[in-house]
């Protein structure tokens, strides 16, 4: 055993530069995986730390309506300190700057939150504005407004002053205000016309116990009650499992997005390894003949791939730790808390266990045939082993590999079955790249174009020849750009659905909240500034009383009946003469209007709410509306295209049924411009202020941004990848230097000029860069294809320049990376050559 | 692994080659590259195989060593049957009772010369082993070259601690494949002139296979190949050993490293 590490050290000698070269393409991949999981472990310790900031309360009630009595006095029987909370959507105007925004509008009564702090500008307001009278203003929608501390902001009649720009609240992560900025105000001056019946808003009671009451126990013990009033109830063990759950399946996520760096890297040391293995076979050779068992001349290489793997790893993980340090920037917008930056031990044993593993696998590959070398290769130079010999251990190998990044990618997703694709969408990738590399070696060879110019030829026949680099750049580039465009195409497919929006003919603003008595009123007002208004369309809340002949209070009492959330859920239905574009009938017959007075009306239903309810043509469903029953009958089922940006309704009632029900409109107009639509969203929101109304191109932004910051990050793992790839490229070139050194030393030998070996070197990178980045962007685009199709069912986008862009850069890089590497083969010595070939 | 049952009979000759055939599949045609080849080599004996390029020289010489497996016959190494081992086991006999040298000398390049020398000592699990290592390269003249990498070292002198390397688990026998092909004359000669003594000096059982027959008549016998087939096994007269002054004290004086010879 002593012998095998003295020998594996020495044996070393000369060649760690190169072996350091090998193991630097492990370093970014397992620095990724000790980033992530050491971050992911610290969230969720910060979480776990501060998880009663996360609900600011020990115990909360939140129902969509005011308490009923019953909940009421519940309340009052808890005790211990209480804080109330109503939020709802709702338009907010500056009247310094005339602009008007949607905002969530959070009442508040109480010292809520209990646990952690409101952080504002200047600090002082947070405590203030309940006292004062003022609000609090998210800080973006301060700067999009040009409003300061001390300017006024009126929600529905009321004029509050700014005491000060939100910066952070407890629960809510920078992303969440990016959809829906958050203003703050004292209960007691809430405008309550905004809370007519028919608006949304969310009723809270914030408890704090300070006799050490177990909130979880108490709650578990009133979860009926609550259930049974449709009131909803959060515990801080509730809260911290939830975002746990969120923020473990984000980071879980980007750790196999980093992997998919370490499996490169992998690549990379296989390659390397082949080729060190094979500078190496004389040694074993003359070790077999000296008397060392295939066992012992294996060990001494296995011993120096895991020194590798284990100083990769070691250099990775530190590596992790500092990158881990830039990861709150990366991510900060999604996070609920605050990290203080630890070191997860586990993450970096695991991060380095995992670098030593696929190390170890993939040098095994080459390594296997160490076993295999005959002492005879010590006699005879030229001695071939055994032709077309496959050792039957190649597959163990192969079969370790598959089981390993299996397992791996079944532990880290979300769910089992993603782990499973993750893990064959990887095998079918790898798979067409190392096809399309064989097939190009193959097809090069059979179709070589002989009329070529010779340095043409040189370098194109450089691609099939003994030694050469095709499968590993193949299988390295093409990885790279796939990860890449494949991200790119998806986000240009996800951007252009929301675009469709801003199409011709399509609404860009939506006005809602609109009582009936104000339809007219508002659409005078939208006209009276030039812009169109497409549709009005009435909306009514209900929910479902009974399915089948069956209440939902029965069915749930049924333990042996599915209750779904589409049971119990409120409905926002609208009725209507005749089906909208964006919506297909897909059984039945839509009828568009029945006799006042009809007892069974024929309702329509979406498809997927009508399979949740376990419905078909035919069956009796009756409607609470708001107190009053409805009995329908589905007469049709649609298929309704969501993606839309219109409105769009589960169930859709014909006319004649709904019009004494309370309900409020929704009026849709297309403003073109901002300025427009800013000027129509001042002038309804002065004269209507329960009136809200959403600009869908800033929602559209929004979504942008949001999109980029996801995005963002996912490229900083892919990066990880990219980076690898440069070294792994790097690595293959200068692995293949000495032959190179000895082809282009013949060469010149034999009298070719500089330029001339330049030119071959040239080409035969030329060709490699541009095949291995056609098959990965044409592989990216089938991949996009399929999601756009299959996963967002949406039309494929398929951006020309940018995918042009990516093969002459990727192909600029590889080009540049191997000349940059055979710099000075030409001058090098022809004897010192010459004579190494023969020593 | 000690080898139990594959210990040598006492008497028994060092080398017993019998009946032995060698063939290769050569696309769908079948190569006979020796065919039934007998011959014993007894303790102390030195021997030459003969014979033109072709003749099977190099393939009986690495079957005698338990580098290949026979296609028929059987080797005897030391009185143990080569057949039934396993490769693995045949470099442990090897390790025990053969020496080796090579014509491209066969130095593990990244190890000393020192080293070089050590390993099969280190292989044998045997520890303090470096004083007999230091003072075989210092009988082949390389006293002041321990540390020196086999790219440091002339041909001449890689192939003396080669060996140096031979002799370092004191060999039954030794199996030298064209020594001194690789060299110049004046350095062949020199280290003919070591390995002879070495040789004498240890007592081991001598095996060369040489197309030089001015190296072969040195010997006490020569096997003649040719086609595959021993053509003749004669004495050469000299008897067992060979009529050779003792080597001289220190370096045979060679070339620098820049004007070594190499073969081309």
């Amino acid at each position: 055993m002593w012998w095998t590490f003295k020998m594996a050290w020495r044996d070393s000698r000369g060649s760690r530069r190169r072996l350091l070269l090998f193991l630097s393409s492990m370093v970014l991949g397992v620095a990724a995986l000790v980033a992530i999981n050491s971050f992911g472990d610290n969230l969720r310790q910060a979480v776990d730390d501060e998880a009663r900031t996360l609900l600011g309360a020990d115990l909360s009630f939140e129902d969509d309506q005011p308490f009923s009595e019953e909940i009421e006095a519940l309340i009052d029987s808890l005790g211990g300190e209480q804080s109330r909370r109503v939020s709802f959507a709702s338009m907010v105007l500056f009247p310094k700057t005339d602009l008007a925004r949607l905002a969530t509008v959070r009442a508040i009564e109480g010292r809520y939150p209990y646990y952690g702090v409101v952080e504002t500008t200047p600090p002082e307001a947070a405590a203030r504005y309940l006292t004062e009278g003022g609000a609090l203003v998210d800080k973006t929608l301060m700067q999009q407004a040009g409003a300061q501390v001390g300017d006024s902001i009126r929600i529905g009649g009321v004029t509050y002053r700014i005491a000060g720009q939100l910066e952070k609240t407890p629960r809510e992560s920078s992303a969440m205000m990016l959809f829906s900025p958050r203003v703050y105000i004292p209960l007691a001056r809430l405008d309550t016309t905004l809370l007519q019946r028919g608006s949304r808003a969310e009723y809270e009671v914030y408890f704090r116990f300070e006799d050490g009451r177990d909130a979880e126990a108490l709650q578990e013990a009133l979860r009926p009650r609550l259930r049974e009033a449709g009131v909803g109830s959060d515990t801080v063990e509730e809260i911290k499992e939830n975002w746990d759950e969120g923020l473990t399946n984000l980071y879980r996520f980007l750790s196999l997005v980093g992997f998919v760096a370490l499996l490169l890297g992998g690549l990379g040391v296989a390659s390397a390894v082949h080729v060190y293995v094979k500078q190496r076979i004389d040694t074993v050779a003359v070790l077999r003949c000296l008397g060392a068992t295939s066992r012992r001349t294996f060990g001494v290489y296995l011993v120096q791939a895991a020194a590798m793997g284990l100083l990769g790893g070691g250099i990775g993980a530190v590596l992790g730790i500092g990158i881990q340090t830039l990861l709150p920037r990366v991510l900060g917008d999604f996070l609920p808390v605050d990290l203080a930056f630890r070191v997860s031990w586990p993450a970096v044993a695991l991060g380095v266990g995992i670098g030593v593993g696929v190390t170890l696998l993939f040098a095994l590959l080459p390594l296997l045939g160490v076993r295999n070398v005959s002492p005879l290769r010590a006699l005879r130079a030229a001695y071939e082993e055994r032709g077309g010999y496959r050792d039957p251990l190649r597959w163990v190998v192969f079969g370790l590999l598959a089981a390993g990044i299996t397992t791996f990618a079944v532990v880290q997703a979300p769910r089992w079955i993603y782990g499973v694709w993750y893990a064959v969408g990887i095998a079918v990738v790898f798979g067409l790249l190392a096809l399309t590399a064989r097939a190009i070696m193959v097809l090069t060879r059979k179709f070589f174009p002989t009329s070529w110019p010779y340095t043409w030829r040189q370098g194109l026949a450089n691609l099939y020849r003994p030694n050469n680099q095709t499968l590993i750049l193949m299988l390295v580039l093409g990885l790279g750009t796939f990860l890449i465009m494949t991200l790119y195409l998806a986000q240009s497919t996800l951007l252009a659905q929301i675009n469709v929006a801003t199409e011709e003919g399509q609404p860009d603003l939506v006005l809602f909240d609109v009582q009936p008595d104000q339809v007219d009123g508002v659409v005078d007002s939208i006209r009276a500034q030039g812009v169109p208004v497409l549709d009005r369309v009435p909306i009514v809340t209900m929910r479902l009383q009974a399915v089948k002949g069956r209440t939902i209070a029965e069915m749930r009492a049924d333990s042996t009946t599915r209750v779904s959330w589409a049971h119990r859920r409120e409905y926002r239905s609208s009725y209507r003469g005749a089906l909208t574009d964006a919506e297909r009938l897909v059984a039945g017959r839509f009828t568009g209007s029945v006799p006042p007075g009809t007892a069974v009306a024929p309702v329509s239903l979406e498809q997927e709410i009508a399979r949740d309810l376990e419905v078909g043509l035919g069956d009796t469903l009756v409607w609470d509306v708001q107190g009053v029953p409805i009995t329908t009958v589905v007469g049709s089922i649609r298929e309704v295209d969501w993606r839309r940006l219109s409105t769009n309704f589960f169930a859709v009632f014909p006319e004649g049924v709904l019009e004494q029900a309370p309900q409020f409109f929704v009026v849709l107009a297309r403003t073109k411009t901002a300025e427009r639509a800013a000027a129509v969203q001042s002038a309804v929101v002065q004269a209507y202020p329960n009136v809200s109304s959403i600009d869908l191109s800033l929602v559209m932004g929004v979504f942008d941004a949001i999109f980029s910051r996801v995005s963002f990050a996912i490229r900083f793992m892919a990066l990880f990848s990219i980076l690898t790839g440069i070294i792994v490229l790097a690595g293959a070139v200068v692995v293949s230097r000495f032959q190179r050194i000895s082809e282009s030393v013949l060469l010149k030998t034999l009298g070719a000029s500089r330029r001339q070996v330049y030119r071959i070197m040239l080409v035969e990178y030329l060709f490699l860069g541009v095949f291995a980045t056609l098959t990965g962007v044409v592989l990216a685009v089938g991949g996009s294809w399929a999601l756009a199709v299959f996963v967002f069912e949406a039309p494929f986008q398929l951006p020309l320049w940018p995918l042009l862009g990516t093969l002459v850069t990727v192909t600029g890089l590889t080009i540049g990376i191997g000349l940059l590497n055979s710099r000075g083969v030409y001058d090098r010595p022809p004897l010192e050559v010459l004579r190494a070939e023969t020593a | 692994m000690p080898l139990q049952q594959d210990e040598p009979r006492p008497g028994a000759p060092v080398l017993r080659v019998h009946r032995l055939t060698k063939t290769y599949a050569s696309g769908a045609r079948t190569l006979t590259v020796l065919r039934d080849v007998s011959f014993d080599v007894a303790e102390g004996e030195t021997c030459a195989i003969v014979g033109p390029s072709g003749s099977g020289k190099t393939t009986l010489l690495g079957l005698c060593a338990g580098l290949d497996d026979p296609t028929d016959g059987s080797v005897e190494l030391c009185g143990i049957d080569l057949g039934p081992l396993s490769e693995d086991a045949r470099a442990e006999v090897r390790n025990r009772y053969v020496g080796f040298v090579f014509q491209t000398f066969q130095l593990i390049p990244t190890l000393t010369a020192l080293e070089n020398v050590m390993v099969p000592a280190e292989l044998r699990g045997e520890t303090g082993v470096l004083d007999h290592a230091r003072a075989l390269l210092e009988q082949v003249g390389l006293g002041d070259r321990l540390d020196h990498y086999p790219a440091q070292l002339s041909g001449g002198e890689q192939q003396r601690v080669a060996l140096a390397r031979a002799f370092i688990n004191r060999p039954t026998i030794l199996f030298a494949d064209e020594p001194t092909g690789n060299l110049d004359d004046e350095t062949g000669t020199a280290i003919e002139r070591l390995i002879f003594d070495l040789n004498r000096a240890a007592g081991t059982t001598l095996v060369i296979v040489t197309h030089d027959l001015d190296l072969a008549r040195r010997t006490g016998r020569i096997i003649r190949l040719k086609g595959g087939r021993v053509v003749s096994d004669e004495p050469t007269g000299v008897p067992g050993a060979v009529q050779d002054e003792p080597v001289e004290e220190g370096p045979v004086e060679e070339g620098p490293v820049e004007e070594r010879s190499v073969a081309s």
